[in-house]
Order: structure tokens, then sequence, then C-alpha cells
């Protein structure tokens, strides 16, 4: 027990490089692989949770842009959203690693200051920046689709109302298309945090073998050649996180619709995988 | 290939790039988008039997098969499905030689030795003796097979959804007529279910386009296996020296993706509409509207 308390302050914070140096490398005990797979799922937190909160906004900029009549915002939204949701995740990893490697070592100068780029090949940045285009790119279809779906009649209230431009979008459509969207976002923020699993098996590298949890679950089943303890840990932590998710979206999900007393259906999770 | 590419050295522009584009192992990296193909042709049906099977088994009036059915179609929810595709190989792999050892290999010497698994040389799979295209080929069969598992267990939650939906007044009618249980599923069921299974199928086909870049994972050299291999930088020791070319083979890779899922979306649209005709749902009575 005392040795699990000594692991637990040993590799608790590993993935962010707090702790012990070195990885376990024989004798594995159940302690070790728990705490070390619990560790990774900081940077499964943290990818999630930034690229939802900033894939957010973008979304919604593209979902009004893919909606509007110009052409000039509407094709260049249409191609992002194509390309995003056209290709897989993994590629994407790739090349935007290959891409970001290109960016001169020495750094950009701009107006006399040099930028530095060296940091956005790390995983904290460059994996980052693809995990939110891509999910930008899934919920402005998804919120795309739920402006589509604004009952007309609230839209003709808001002409009633003398409400236009910035102020009916505000108080009208944006309100009730969120409502709309809420079920199948809450599905699309579910794939993401699965898809930060891919951060660390794509171009980007590990460093220090500061990794996420599917990466030390690997680790442990390499170096263990026994499948049947770490991926099940990790299985459980991302069932564990996903009904965290299903709770906190199912709360918002309530808060959208207290005005309709009833129609806040308890969340379904419908699973739509890999992208 | 050709004659004149015998001296890359000598050639310059255009016929070095062509000669470059069609060396061996470039036809190799060819040859690998047929092995996606491959994997794509063979999975979707597979997954669509395992699927099928699932939902029917959750389905089922025997508990046993009931219990299973219903694992099965919920093992996938809440778990990246990556931790599948790294799961599955292994464990089978581990399991045939497991099974192959209880019978070729001397019962005394345990098979797990620390953190080791091993097991006597009959047994392994494939042989060690065996050449190296089955080592490949073997690979690409446990893909195939944790591949059609996991998109299996996803077809069968779209199914079984698909089967709910489908009008319970039609099952009752056709149990009014003394239709067997079987024979219900059979003849009404099944042929029903297809309309509100499509649009879940052709998003499950999409999604399986997606993960087939997961086989570099599993260790299978597929196109982005060769696209690092061919796109690293080389020396001037080898005969096409070049800088670091990575980006220009991902980027093809992502334009073959882009086609292949723009494709697919045209050849969904078209069956939905076939699908569709003489329906009682909403696109099939906008085409009975728009036909008279």
């Amino acid at each position: 027990m005392s040795q699990c308390l000594q692991t637990v302050q040993d590799y608790a914070l590993r993935a962010i490089g707090i702790g012990e140096k070195l990885l376990p490398r024989s004798d594995f005990t159940l302690c070790q692989q728990v705490t070390l797979i619990g560790s990774g799922l900081i940077w499964n937190l943290y990818f999630g949770f930034l690229a939802l909160f900033f894939g957010f906004f973008l979304a919604n900029a593209l979902a009004v842009a893919r909606f509007s009549r110009n052409p000039w915002l509407r094709k260049p939204a249409e191609w992002f959203i194509f390309v995003f949701r056209g290709s897989p995740l993994f590629i994407q990893f790739f090349v935007a690693y290959e891409a970001l490697v290109q960016l001169p070592r020495a750094g950009i100068d701009v107006l006399g200051i040099t930028v530095a780029t060296s940091w956005m090949t790390k995983a904290w940045a460059g994996a980052l920046l693809v995990l939110m285009l891509n999910t930008a790119a899934y919920s402005a279809e998804i919120f795309y689709g739920a402006l589509r779906n604004v009952p007309k009649g609230e839209l003709e209230a808001a002409d009633a109302y003398g409400m236009t431009g910035w102020r009916r979008y505000r108080r009208i459509v944006w309100p009730t298309a969120m409502r709309l969207a809420w079920p199948a976002y809450t599905n699309e923020a579910i794939f993401l945090v699965h898809a930060t699993t891919l951060v660390f098996f794509s171009g980007f590298p590990a460093f220090r073998q500061q990794g996420d949890a599917l990466y030390y679950a690997s680790y442990f089943a390499d170096k263990t050649f026994n499948p049947f303890v770490a991926y099940p840990i990790v299985a459980g932590y991302f069932i564990l996180l996903t009904l965290c998710l299903i709770g906190l979206f199912g709360v918002v999900n309530r808060r959208l619709n207290r005005h309709l007393p009833g129609a806040a259906k308890r969340l379904r999770y419908r699973p739509n995988l890999i992208r | 290939m050709f004659a004149s590419c015998a001296d890359p050295k000598t050639l310059e522009g255009l016929a070095w790039l062509m000669c470059y584009l069609s060396s061996g192992k470039h036809v190799l990296f060819y040859l690998s988008f047929g092995t996606v193909i491959l994997l794509l042709l063979i999975t979707a049906p597979v997954a669509l039997l395992f699927g099928f099977g699932g939902a029917l088994a959750a389905r089922s009036r025997i508990a046993p098969l009931r219990w299973f059915g219903k694992v099965y179609t919920s093992m996938v929810r809440g778990v990246p499905d990556i931790i599948f595709f790294l799961f599955v190989p292994i464990a089978l792999d581990q399991g045939f030689e497991w099974l192959r050892a209880k019978v070729f290999c001397d019962p005394s010497i345990p098979i797990r030795q620390g953190n080791e698994f091993l097991v006597c040389a009959a047994a392994k799979l494939p042989l060690s003796t065996s050449p190296a295209w089955v080592h490949q080929l073997y690979g690409i069969a446990l893909a195939i097979i944790a591949f059609s598992i996991v998109f299996g267990a996803f077809a069968a939650n779209v199914l079984r959804g698909a089967m709910d939906a489908v009008p319970r007044a039609q099952l009752e009618t056709a149990e009014a007529y003394g239709m067997s249980p079987r024979q219900v599923s059979r003849r009404i069921l099944i042929p029903q279910m297809w309309t509100y299974a499509l649009p879940g199928l052709g998003n499950l086909w999409m999604i399986l386009v997606k993960a087939t870049p997961l086989l570099f994972i599993l260790g299978v050299e597929d196109i982005v296996y060769w696209a690092r291999e061919l796109g690293g930088s080389k020396t001037s020791a080898y005969a096409y020296p070049h800088p670091d070319w990575r980006i220009y083979y991902f980027l093809a890779i992502l334009v073959f993706y882009l086609l292949m899922t723009w494709g697919s979306e045209r050849i969904f649209d078209r069956i939905r509409s076939r699908l569709s005709r003489g329906q009682a749902t909403a696109a099939g009575e906008a085409m009975r509207k728009a036909a008279t």
C-alpha cells in the first residue's frame, strides 16, 4: 500500500515532466500501470478541452459563413469543412507536422521582431492546432444544419419585433441553433476527446516520453507482451471520461432547454468513431 | 523500370521525375493503395455481417445470446476505437499462438515466463521459417479481423436502431396474418429496415475509409509507411537523392482520401433515393409528390 503511494508520488504527474525521470522498466505492478496511464490522461484532457473551447468559436464563425449568401464567405467555409471532414485526422496530423517542420528554424521576421517557430512542431501546440481545426469543421457542419432548421416562426417573430442583424442573431437565431445542435455537438465533443489518443501515434513525437494515456498503455503492452492489463485500464479511464462529458454537456443542455419543460431529453451518445 | 532510367544521375527535370516516380519502391507505394482498397472491400461486408449478427443477437429471445449481443454492441461506446485496433490484433495473435502451443508444444514449459510470452517454434504464427510475404499477409489478416470486429460493433449499433425504427404496425400486421416470429423478421423486418439503416451505414463507410490509415499503427506496410519511407530525405548514396519531401507524399494521400469520401458521398446519394422509393417516410413522400 505504502509502495503504491510512493508510486503515485513518483508517477502521477510524470506526463507533464514532474516526478521520476525514468519510466519503470521491469516488474511492472498494477499500481504503476494505473498511475502512469492516469497521468497520461492529463494530455487527453488538455487537448480535448482546449481544442473544444477554441474550436467552438471557430465553428460558429464557420457555420455563419457557410450560411451566408455571399460566395466570398461561403465558398472558403465550404472548402475548409470539406477538407477537414473528408480526410482522416491521422493524415491531417502528418501533413501538419511536416508542414510545420518546414517553417524556418531561426524564426520569421515580422516588422523587425523575430517570431520563434520551433515551438509549433511540438505536440502541445501543433497537435492542438490540428485538433482545433478538425473539431471546428465537424462542429461547423452540425451548427450549419441547426441554423437551417431554426423555425421560420421565430425569425418572423424577431422581424415583427424589429430585430435585425446582430441583435436578431444573438437573441433569437443563435440560442435556438445551439439548442437544436446540442445533442449532436455532445457526440462530437466525445469523439474529439477520443481522437486525442491519436496524437502521439502520428507524426508528433513524445518529448521525454511525456505522452498521453494510450502512449503509456502501449508502452506497458509492448514491454510486458500482455495487452490484457494496460488496454482495459485505459479503456476504463475513457469510459469514466465519457460519462463525465455526457454529464457536463447534459447540464448545458438542460440550461438551453429550460424554457421548454420536458424538452430536454436525456442526451444519448451515438458513437461516430474515428475520423 | 524503363531502359532510359538506367542511370538517373544523368537525367534532369521532367525525365528525372518520370524515372523517379516509376522506380521499384514507388510501384510498391502505388500497390499499397490497393492494400487499402482491399482492406475496405473485405472489411465492409464482413463488418456488416458481424453487425447483422450482433443486432439480431441483441434482439434474441435466448438470454445468453441477447447478453452477448448487448455487450458486443455497447463495447465500443465510450472507448476510443484506436484502443481496440491496438488491442485486438495482439490479443488475437496471442490467442492463436496459445491454442497452437497447447497442441504442438511441450506442456511442461510455461508460456508466460516473467514478462515474456513465449511459445515453442512449432507453434509460432507464422512459422519463423516462412517467407516475408507470409508475415505481411498475416499482419494484414489480423488487421482485417480487428477492423471487422470493431466496425461490426458499430454496424450492429446502426442496424439495431434501424430494426427498432421499422413501424411497429407493420410487424403487428404480419403477426395478424399468422406469420411466425422468424417469418416476420425475414419477410417484413429485414427488407424494411434498410432505408432506416442507410444513413447510418453510409456514415460508417465514410468512417471506415478514414480509419484505414491506422493500418500503419498495426505495422502493415501501407500508404503511410511508404510515404514516410519514400519522402524522407535521401543522400547522394541513393539513386534519386532529394531533400525531405514527406509533405508532398502526405498531401497526395490527403487528396486520395478526399476523392474517396467525395465519390462515396455521390454513390450514397443515389442509393438513398433508390431506397426511399415507395417508403412511408418524408423522403419517399417527396418523391411521390414530385412524380404525380
